[in-house]
């Protein structure tokens, strides 16, 4: 019980600093990073559900994430701020997320998992060129900017001071952005919340069982396709879902944010770094990447100018190359590590 | 009904299919002739890239997302070595040109082959028989070779020079086409022919097919399939690079993303051809081209998606692709 446990209290130490990290952290800049955990442990979450208690492989988590964003986008930009495009444009992602994946599911799944990963990347690949293609939708490369609900504009008041101005809790304005950030940090823990209740519930016992023999779980009776089909769909919801709150925190949409392959790379790094299949490594995965990728490059950046006149090493330690020396240690972590931190922590008690 | 159909070749009439399909639609010969030599000679090329993919899944079941970096890794080494020969490329002998483009052809196909024995003891052999390590892995190997290359070749579009004897087009009738979408067809069926009769003429053919089919039986025979392995392995990164290199060429200027690209095709001309038979993965690649080159023509919007849409139509009909050798 001792890893499994300290796996949990460290998971709920990160959402506790997210949870005052607007009091904790006042720079803009350390409220978008914690604002990107929240999203990423949702994200994150809903893949390993996938992956970690399916054993499927899935290229396309990014394209729902980008259905959910692209859905909430379209509407605010379309109908103005206000929660009613908010809601239809997370409806309606989640809605198109859900058929695809249930399509995408019948077929592939039906036939063989390893068709799956190359069949989820292809369809991701077509939509990230639809994104881009479609510009008088979509705002093509350039994505889109709106407007967020008049509760999150940074003038709106939450608390007022007796002269009516914005009122300062221990030196934290209480305006519409700490708005924001709450609404992004409950949807995210909510996600989250409804992950590790499903991976608790019966059907994540199931989905575990199907995991570990496949052909045993169909024996018993379990309709295998079935209950991947439903998982994947639920993950696809999931991440549109996420999708949608993030593009309301960034009033921001495009392909960079919200569809690119980049994002699919990060998922896996989260996941496999936190650990697949623990549900609870998803919150440790995303907050480590997040953080690395914020600051890591900074520090790069300052080694590459330190080595400035060494030949090749600069180059390689510039920010840009920040990509192979992830793919580097994904490797590694794969090979050598192939249970993640919060697996490896739990593992041991397993073991016992 | 059926069996006459199968008779005169089964599935392997759909490309024919296509074309006359596409014949009706497009109404003018001279640009059907046009766009079918382009789809002809795009399907080669991607056979080329795509053979070995299918062949090294048939064989030890490793599906390797890796495989596109072999192909941009010929691209660029090739290009390379050509913008290096500019000079005998653009000069009037045509033997010179023939000796550049054969040495650039070369060096893709050597790096194919060196490339491709190190992917295999370092990367792929660790993870046999666990596809979901294999998945992960081979992706975290692409986005490594990717940068690789945007290190080494910088992020900006190459210009890749021809060898003059294969510029300009020639006229048939009213349609005009290009010398290069010639030859690279003829390279490409050059090629198949070379595999065709290795995998069904030579010893070590058989043994391959036959590992294909039940490797345990293979290795209990007393044959060690793990150098077959590598050996395939090479061959198809050989091939893969060959088929960058080809690319190369016929885009004429590349940038890092072209293997990332090319993935999404390869993946749907293996799924479509069923995995694990050349002949399948033939049949894949030209259907693919025909309809790209078709759809662009005829709904340019619609081209994005044609490869998709075909590719499910093909799956709801055959589940396991058109010619699978794996069962």
């Amino acid at each position: 019980m001792q890893g499994s446990l300290t796996v949990k209290i460290a998971a709920l130490a990160l959402w506790a600093l997210l949870l005052f990290a607007p009091f904790l952290f006042q720079d803009v800049r350390q409220i978008e990073v914690a604002a990107r955990i929240c999203v990423f442990i949702a994200l994150v979450a809903s893949y390993d559900l996938l992956i970690g208690y399916t054993g499927i492989v899935s290229f396309a988590h990014t394209m729902f994430f980008g259905f959910g964003a692209y859905g909430a986008a379209i509407a605010l930009k379309q109908m103005g701020p206000g929660w009613t495009p908010v809601l239809l444009g997370a409806v309606s992602g989640a809605v198109v997320a859900a058929v695809i994946a249930a399509f995408i599911g019948l077929l592939s799944l039906r036939v063989k998992a390893i068709f799956f990963a190359m069949i989820t990347l292809a369809a991701a690949s077509v939509a990230l060129v639809l994104a881009s293609q479609l510009s008088g939708f979509t705002g093509g490369e350039d994505g889109m900017t709106y407007r967020a609900p008049d509760l999150f504009k940074p003038a709106t008041k939450l608390l007022t001071d007796a002269d009516g101005k914005v009122l300062n809790v221990l030196g934290v304005r209480m305006n519409g952005k700490l708005a924001a950030y709450y609404f992004v940090f409950i949807a995210s823990a909510l996600l989250f919340w409804a992950m590790l209740r499903i991976v608790g519930s019966p059907l994540g016992t199931v989905l575990k069982a199907i995991r570990e023999n496949e052909a045993r779980a169909e024996g018993i009776g379990y309709r295998v396709v079935a209950y991947r089909t439903a998982v994947f769909v639920i993950a696809a919801v999931t991440a549109s879902l996420a999708g949608t709150v993030y593009a309301v925190w960034l009033k921001y949409t495009g392909p960079e944010t919200a569809l690119s392959f980049d994002i699919m790379i990060d998922i896996l790094l989260m996941v496999v770094i936190g650990g697949i299949g623990t549900m609870w490594g998803a919150v440790i995965g995303a907050t480590a990447l997040v953080l690395a990728q914020y600051y890591l490059r900074d520090l790069m950046e300052v080694a590459a100018g330190a080595t400035a006149n060494v030949p090749l090493v600069p180059e390689l330690l510039s920010p840009e190359r920040w990509l192979l020396w992830l793919g580097i240690l994904f490797i590694l972590l794969v090979y050598f590590f192939p249970a993640g931190i919060a697996g490896t922590l739990m593992g041991k008690r397993e073991a016992e | 009904m059926s069996g006459w159909v199968e008779k005169a070749g089964g599935v392997f009439l759909l490309p024919v299919l296509i074309a006359a399909v596409g014949f009706v639609l497009i109404g003018t010969p001279s640009s059907w002739l046009t766009l079918t030599v382009a789809g002809l000679s795009m399907g080669m090329m991607v056979f080329l890239m795509a053979s070995g993919l299918s062949l090294v899944f048939g064989l030890m079941d490793v599906l390797n997302f890796g495989h596109s970096a072999f192909v941009s890794f010929g691209a660029f080494v090739a290009a390379s070595v050509l913008a290096a020969m500019s000079g005998w490329l653009g000069s009037e002998s045509w033997v010179l040109n023939l000796i550049a483009l054969v040495l650039a052809l070369m060096a893709a196909v050597g790096f194919g082959l060196v490339a491709g024995w190190f992917f295999e003891r370092v990367i792929v052999k660790p993870v046999y028989d666990d596809h979901l390590r294999q998945i992960l892995i081979t992706m975290g190997a692409l986005i490594v070779a990717e940068q690789i290359i945007l290190t080494t070749w910088g992020g900006t579009p190459m210009n890749v020079p021809r060898p003059r004897f294969l510029e300009g087009s020639v006229l048939i009738g009213d349609s005009s086409i290009e010398i290069y979408r010639i030859f690279a067809f003829i390279l490409g069926a050059l090629v198949y022919l070379g595999l065709f009769w290795l995998l069904n003429s030579t010893r070590l053919g058989l043994l391959i097919r036959a590992g294909v089919e039940n490797r345990e039986m293979v290795e209990a025979m007393g044959f060690r399939i793990d150098r077959l392995f590598v050996g395939v392995f090479m061959l198809g990164s050989a091939l893969a690079a060959l088929g960058g290199a080809m690319w190369a060429g016929y885009q004429a200027l590349i940038t890092p993303a072209l293997g990332a690209e090319m993935l999404v095709v390869v993946f749907i001309v293996v799924i479509i051809g069923g995995l694990g038979s050349i002949q399948g993965t033939l049949l894949g690649a030209l259907i693919v081209g025909l309809t790209q080159n078709y759809v662009g023509f005829l709904a340019p919007k619609l081209a994005l998606a044609s490869n998709m849409i075909l590719m499910m139509i093909i799956l709801l009909w055959r589940p396991s692709g058109l010619k699978p050798a794996v069962k």
